[in-house]
């Protein structure tokens, strides 16, 4: 199944490939990766949703081995956290002026909003889950897609739930699961 | 004090306690050298970089500090990648600086421009490209601190070369700037009272003595933990020489050329106490099998290794020395008497196969040979090896009693590694005997080191156990692919005449009596000395753990009539 992780990296160049190259080394495949600044320059966030075949125990050598790399500074594993995650789409749809009325149609219904108007093509921004906008594009593709571009997944746990770090042999017998709030000082 | 980056580098290293780095120079570490010309640092100049790898690694395994190796950028660079592949794969505190083109033709293909930071990556615990002066101060405090922290590795610093001209202001920081990078030690109280319940428990508990264990100084702790609940301890192929082969407790090595008698302990616990070891393949055998009545406990300090390959009951992740320092006081005596006369019930039946027991029949076999230095040197020399059957009667038949002694080629398996990585021991420990047990194989493949030992006066002794084969490949051949020998026959050189012409005297040995002569004969010469021994041609190394067997389904050696 699908986990999702988020960490903390130090804002230095080669440190996305430092994280990319380990999960190649360890033979994992990342099924989406989104990074960006946070609002401390030094740090970017990463999420990092990944293919676990082995449940916990994958996430424990992904979150071990993440650690391992000096220049990250935090990891948590969100996947069983409440959270909101969205993903970002732009869907460029070949339509004649006839039938932009459709799209419009498809477009309010799933909260989307057109950006972009040419005589043949509209293009449409959706944000959301995962499942809504796979949703909007099986509606879209017999209309005609003609490109189409997504962020992949960004997530942040709500309120004050944080993550859960495993950190093996810090508090409980096999995966301790620690709430960061109580991690860091 | 402004200074130029290349005087900042020996600057730094000179207060990180560095005295002899090993090297190799080219274009783009010239200022470096340059400068290194007015600093007290002793510069070992290599005649291939990989040499330079395995000596800085050698030095650091004898001495415990940091081992310095130096390469130009380029060819220079990817000639150390095997060196820093083998510090890692065992955890060896090195920093490697390499010289790389300047800043401003990164990307362009530059002579002598490789992308060594991308490939290191995988086989670095840390590495830096540094393109200005001022990074390179902090740069190399945070690559020492690196090096020798936590779980050890090699840490790699390419430094540009116009960082190494410019000038900047330089300040060594007292502490490393790390915001994310913090090894654990210490494992929290209830751990370690889940850990004694199990030791309380425990009727027949094996402790797996590790690299870790030396690399964190705990001998003495595993010593008294293990006197004090009577648990007898089986060595990694790394872990040799933390526990005295002649304590009653020790059980020697485990794993695919173990001891039987280890084999089959671990695989009759029920309490296994790993300490500072990773549950290689090599010496778990199939996992689906493996010590499958025994609860486990692991002390480790990379917690990326607790569960790896062996789910276990308690990790307490954390230094060896402090986490069985803290351990210590809360177990209590145990006898565990029905338990080690089972076990040295399977200890008696090895004698009637032991290749020791056997008469002379005036061939040359390497077991018999290892002991034979085993005996001269009374035990006490460094050992070094390469990799292949040789390393594996030396592991065997050198009984250490001494720990920081035995470098090998653990997780990499990197032939090559014995003549170099002797060189390097040397520069630890002067004073010392040295001997490089090498085969026939792995001896050509760093054989140019030899100049370098004349150089340098190193005092190592060289013996090459000349099977002219590529003997464990052969030995696989032979019990798993019908004996079809593919590509393992090796023409040697005559070893003596190329001793000689690197200015090494050298001796060739045939006959059984000979050879006590010959040893004591090298340990009198003064500096580097060759011995060839020509061997037994098709023995093999027993008992062995087939690949994907279980622990105790060993072949044995044949009983001999």
């Amino acid at each position: 199944m699908n986990y999702t992780f988020i960490a903390l990296v130090e804002n230095k160049p080669g440190v996305l490939n430092r994280v990319a190259s380990l999960f190649r080394r360890r033979n994992f495949n990342i099924e989406s990766l989104a990074v960006g600044r946070t609002d401390n320059p030094e740090v970017s966030r990463m999420t990092i949703v990944v293919d676990c075949p082995n449940g916990d125990m994958d996430a424990h050598r992904i979150e071990a081995n993440l650690y391992k790399l000096v220049n990250v500074i935090d990891v948590q594993d969100v996947t069983h956290q409440p959270n909101v995650t969205r993903d970002l789409a732009l869907i460029k749809v070949m339509v004649k002026p006839e039938r932009r009325a459709e799209v419009n149609g498809l477009a309010e219904i799933f909260r989307a909003r057109i950006v972009d108007v040419a005589p043949d093509s509209v293009i449409v921004e959706i944000t959301g889950t995962e499942d809504k906008i796979e949703g909007m594009i099986e509606l879209l593709r017999p209309i005609g897609i003609v490109e189409m571009v997504r962020t992949g997944q960004v997530s942040m746990t709500r309120g004050v739930h944080d993550g859960v770090r495993r950190m093996p042999g810090m508090s409980d017998r096999h995966f301790a699961d620690v709430s960061v709030a109580a991690m860091v000082p | 004090m402004k200074l130029k980056g290349a005087e900042i580098v020996w600057e730094c290293l000179t207060r990180e306690g560095v005295d002899v780095v090993f090297g190799y120079p080219g274009g783009a570490n010239m200022p470096i050298y340059d400068a290194m010309l007015n600093y007290p640092v002793h510069h070992v100049l290599v005649r291939h970089e990989q040499g330079a790898a395995h000596m800085a690694d050698g030095y650091a395994r004898v001495s415990g500090k940091v081992g310095v190796a130096m390469a130009t950028s380029g060819p220079g660079a990817t000639n150390l990648v095997t060196g820093i592949c083998t510090a890692m794969m065992d955890s060896v505190p090195t920093v490697f600086i390499t010289g790389q083109v300047a800043a401003h033709l990164i990307g362009g293909d530059a002579f002598q421009e490789t992308d060594v930071t991308g490939i290191t990556l995988p086989i670095t615990k840390h590495n830096y490209l540094v393109t200005r002066v001022e990074e390179i101060a902090e740069t190399i405090r945070e690559a020492f601190y690196i090096a020798r922290s936590g779980r050890p590795g090699p840490v790699l610093i390419d430094i540009c070369k116009n960082a190494q001209v410019e000038s900047c202001e330089f300040e060594y920081p007292d502490e490393p700037k790390l915001v994310g990078y913090q090894p654990v030690t210490r494992s929290p109280r209830n751990l370690l009272d889940d850990a004694v319940a199990l030791i309380e428990k425990a009727k027949k508990p094996v402790i797996l003595c590790g690299h870790g264990v030396l690399m964190s100084k705990a001998e003495e702790e595993l010593m008294q933990f293990a006197v004090k609940t009577q648990t007898p301890v089986t060595s990694t192929l790394l872990g040799l020489g933390a526990f005295p082969a002649s304590h009653p407790l020790s059980l020697g090595m485990m794993g695919m050329h173990g001891e039987a008698y280890a084999n089959n302990a671990i695989q009759n616990s029920d309490l296994i106490l790993a300490f500072g070891m990773r549950f290689d393949d090599r010496v778990t055998g199939t996992l689906k099998t493996y010590a499958p009545k025994a609860k486990k406990i692991h002390i480790e300090i990379d917690p990326s290794e607790v569960h790896k390959n062996v789910f276990v009951d308690v990790p307490l992740v954390g230094d060896v020395k402090t986490v069985v320092s803290d351990l210590i006081p809360l177990v209590d005596e145990y006898d565990h008497d029905e338990w080690l006369e089972e076990i040295n019930g399977w200890k008696s039946e090895v004698d009637s196969r032991s290749i020791m027991n056997w008469q002379d029949d005036g061939k040359l076999y390497v077991a018999h040979l290892i002991s034979d230095i085993w005996k001269a040197t009374g035990g006490g020399a460094i050992v070094t090896t390469d990799v292949g059957q040789h390393q594996m009667w030396t592991a065997q038949y050198y009984q250490l009693e001494k720990p920081n002694r035995w470098l090998t080629s653990g997780g990499a398996g990197t032939m090559g590694f014995g003549l170099p990585s002797a060189i390097g021991a040397w520069f630890a420990a002067k004073d010392q005997e040295i001997w490089a047990v090498a085969g026939d194989g792995g001896f050509q493949m760093t054989a140019a080191e030899l100049t370098t030992a004349v150089q340098e006066g190193a005092n190592v002794k060289v013996a090459i156990m000349n099977n002219q084969y590529l003997g464990m490949v052969r030995q696989w051949q032979e019990f798993f692919f019908d004996k079809r020998y593919s590509a393992v026959n090796m023409l040697t050189p005559d070893f003596v005449k190329l001793a000689e012409a690197h200015g090494v005297p050298a001796r060739r040995v045939t006959k059984r009596e000979e050879v006590n002569e010959a040893i004591e004969w090298a340990r009198k010469t003064e500096g580097p000395v060759v011995l060839e021994f020509r061997v037994e041609q098709e023995e093999a190394v027993y008992p062995m753990v087939p690949a994907g067997a279980a622990l105790h389904e060993m072949i044995r050696r044949p009983v001999k009539q």
